[in-house]
């Protein structure tokens, strides 16, 4: 029976194999127009200008933020700098807690769900559209938006749920009821779900899909076109495997391997800067006359600043919230100091990270200027520059760093796969963190969140990145706008706390352990 | 003076041998012994979200199992003969953290058991006897 059924098998294999590019195209076809018309309305709103101009509110949003916070907390994030290396080394831990969740460890866990595609990718779409000077925007949003980190991880931990059996949950749904009855301010319930449901389409969007994209994307780039779905497919599967299967030497191995690709990702930025270095100065002049002139870009200086704001937000996601989830696990008893811990993450992810990733596009040439003017030429649209292979995204970067190391393709598609990869596993555990506080838990209400998980990952893979990545933003940013609101209503929680800290910490009642 | 001894203890038949070298010592010259389990951690290593969510529970437990499967057998036999013994369960680098215990309970001698014949691995990242030798601040005895 089994002999007569395998020849049977193959055969249809072979058959369907065979037919397989034609009905894929048509199928990547019909998934991305159905995902286009599905979301756009959303799109449309989270992006609209201010009346009478280009400007996005909700990039005006952000920017008030982080101000905000920076300047109520006293520009926290170069005060405490040292303080915080101090913590994540260890030298405030209480030997007696060791076995406990570290600062180091909730700090390189949350990072390794931030950096990722949007160091690479998003950061070519920013450049690439924007022009160098959007990478000066977006190091000032880095810088800035410690201030919002800061803030959203000490409540965080804060107001997290500490259950009997020794688990926690903590996150803005946590501070929002929480913090919001504790200060008598209404509506915290009401917030809480709104989140929630921004957070279930930010883990499937930004979290997910963008991801599957463009690790499709880096994949063809390697190996050639192929259909998307078949990528995803690949990627749900294992995703499911890990998620659903409790499959966790996948996810331990990646948790393993993604710090070490994240600084190999760096030293190679750094070794293709000092084989230029002549150029190091030039294109941080590119950078400064971009950022205030725009020099011709499409949208011009608001253009480059609009790009380099929303791609620094999409990368170290400060004040959307996705933070204080994973934060909230570590053992301490300080709220604050996860605080200072967390405020290293957006310098980590935007202000090194990113800027290598900005400087090795613009170094090596790849966005084509007019050699009379010095003005980027765009392409037909108008919308983005012209590159020299007319790459973007996640493929611009890969150009740049390939055209000063060749195999380094190679290297960034399994970086680019394993960054997807551990972004995917982060944010699904913010997903359901955030289902679960909208349906309670248990076994089969999880099993929903996750199987619909996975299926958004070949939706992604399948999609094109236009859709994708204007869905993926729109999600993500909608988890800020009723974040924020949150932080403001807090904040003199958060500095109340600061004050006693660092009061505490002067007149040496809190003390050092190593 | 009395004596103190920590013994390095994790259930192997060389750490049985070196606990029971350390209780005939004990019973020859008195004092008492620190039967020491050290849960090898480290702060700086990786975790996913899940396991960090579940970390301090997880604790709990790799603490009771180790109390209940490791020291509380190894403390029961020696305790009826009536040696003076106590237990101490810690996490970190065993090296480092047997070196902790033997400074905060005033211990004066480390007793630990020799783990087989040296491999490559303890070639390249150096053993517990070797790390012990070289930074404890008593005498280390190694027991065959």
């Amino acid at each position: 029976m089994k002999n007569l059924f395998k020849p049977a098998a193959l055969a249809a294999l072979t058959l369907l194999v065979a037919s397989a590019p034609a009905m894929a195209q048509s199928l990547d076809q019909t998934i991305n127009e159905g995902f286009a018309n599905a979301t756009g309305w959303f799109v449309n709103f989270i992006f609209s200008p201010f009346p009478g101009t280009t400007f996005p509110w909700i990039v005006m949003w952000l920017v008030i933020a982080a101000t905000v916070f920076t300047l109520y907390f006293g520009f926290i994030q170069f005060r405490a700098f040292p303080h915080s290396i101090s913590l994540v080394k260890g030298d405030y831990s209480d030997p007696n807690d060791a076995g406990e969740v570290s600062h180091f460890q909730a700090l390189a866990t949350a990072l390794s769900g931030t950096v990722g595609l949007g160091n690479i990718a998003g950061v070519a779409v920013a450049v690439g559209i924007g022009g160098p000077g959007a990478t000066f925007w977006m190091i000032l949003a880095g810088l800035m938006g410690m201030a919002s980190k800061f803030t959203e991880c000490t409540l965080g931990v804060k107001y997290r749920n500490e259950y009997e059996d020794g688990t926690v949950s903590g996150g803005p749904m946590y501070y929002m009821t929480k913090g919001f009855a504790e200060r008598g301010v209404p509506a915290g319930k009401f917030m809480a779900i709104l989140f929630s449901v921004f957070c279930i389409l930010g883990a499937l969007g930004g979290g997910n899909m963008f991801q599957a994209n463009q690790a499709h994307a880096q994949i063809t780039n390697v190996v050639g076109d192929y259909p998307g779905w078949i990528t995803g497919i690949v990627f749900a599967g294992i995703v499911f495997a890990v998620i659903v299967g409790g499959l966790k030497s996948i996810a331990s191995v990646t948790e393993k391997v993604v710090p070490f690709m994240g600084v190999l990702y760096v030293l190679t930025a750094l070794v293709i800067l000092l084989m230029n270095a002549d150029m190091i100065g030039w294109a941080f002049g590119e950078i400064i006359t971009g950022a205030f002139t725009g020099a011709g870009v499409a949208g011009g200086m608001v253009g480059a600043l609009i790009q380099g704001f929303k791609r620094a937000a999409f990368s170290n996601e400060a004040g959307v919230g996705s933070a204080a989830i994973a934060h909230s696990a570590v053992r301490t008893k300080e709220p604050i100091t996860e605080g200072f811990v967390s405020l290293l993450e957006p310098f980590i992810d935007t202000v090194v990270i990113c800027t290598m990733t900005a400087l090795v596009i613009i170094i090596t040439g790849q966005l084509i200027s007019d050699p009379n003017t010095g003005l980027y030429l765009l392409d037909e649209g108008a919308s983005t520059i012209q590159t020299v292979d007319g790459n973007k995204g996640v493929a611009l970067t890969s150009a740049a760093f390939s055209s000063a190391i060749p195999f380094f393709k190679y290297i960034l598609a399994i970086a680019v796969i394993l960054f997807a990869f551990s972004t995917m596993i982060s944010w699904s555990y913010y997903g359901l963190k955030a289902w679960t506080f909208l349906f309670g838990e248990g076994q089969g209400k999880e099993l929903v969140f996750k199987v619909i998980f996975c299926i958004f990952v070949v939706i992604g893979a399948s999609a094109s990145l236009g859709p994708v990545i204007d869905f993926s933003d729109a999600a993500i940013f909608a988890m800020a706008v009723v974040n924020i609101v949150a932080l403001y209503v807090l904040m003199p929680v958060v500095k109340r706390e600061l004050d006693s800290y660092l009061s505490r910490l002067k007149s040496g009642e809190i003390k050092k352990f190593h | 003076m009395s004596h103190k001894i920590v013994v390095g203890y994790d259930g192997s038949d060389s750490a049985k041998a070196a606990l029971s070298f350390a209780a005939d010592l004990t019973r020859a010259q008195g004092g008492s012994i620190v039967v020491a389990h050290v849960l090898e951690w480290s702060p700086y290593s990786f975790l996913t979200p899940t396991e960090l969510e579940e970390r301090h529970k997880r604790r709990r437990e790799e603490l009771e199992r180790a109390e209940a499967a490791i020291l509380a057998p190894a403390v029961e036999g020696l305790k009826e003969s009536g040696l003076e013994i106590e237990t101490a369960l810690k996490y970190g680098g065993i090296a480092a953290t047997l070196i902790h215990i033997a400074k905060d309970s005033g211990a004066d001698q480390i007793v630990i058991g020799r783990n087989g014949e040296p491999g490559l691995t303890s070639r390249v990242f150096g053993s517990v006897a070797i790390s012990l030798a070289q930074a404890a601040p008593v005498p280390v005895t190694i027991v065959p």
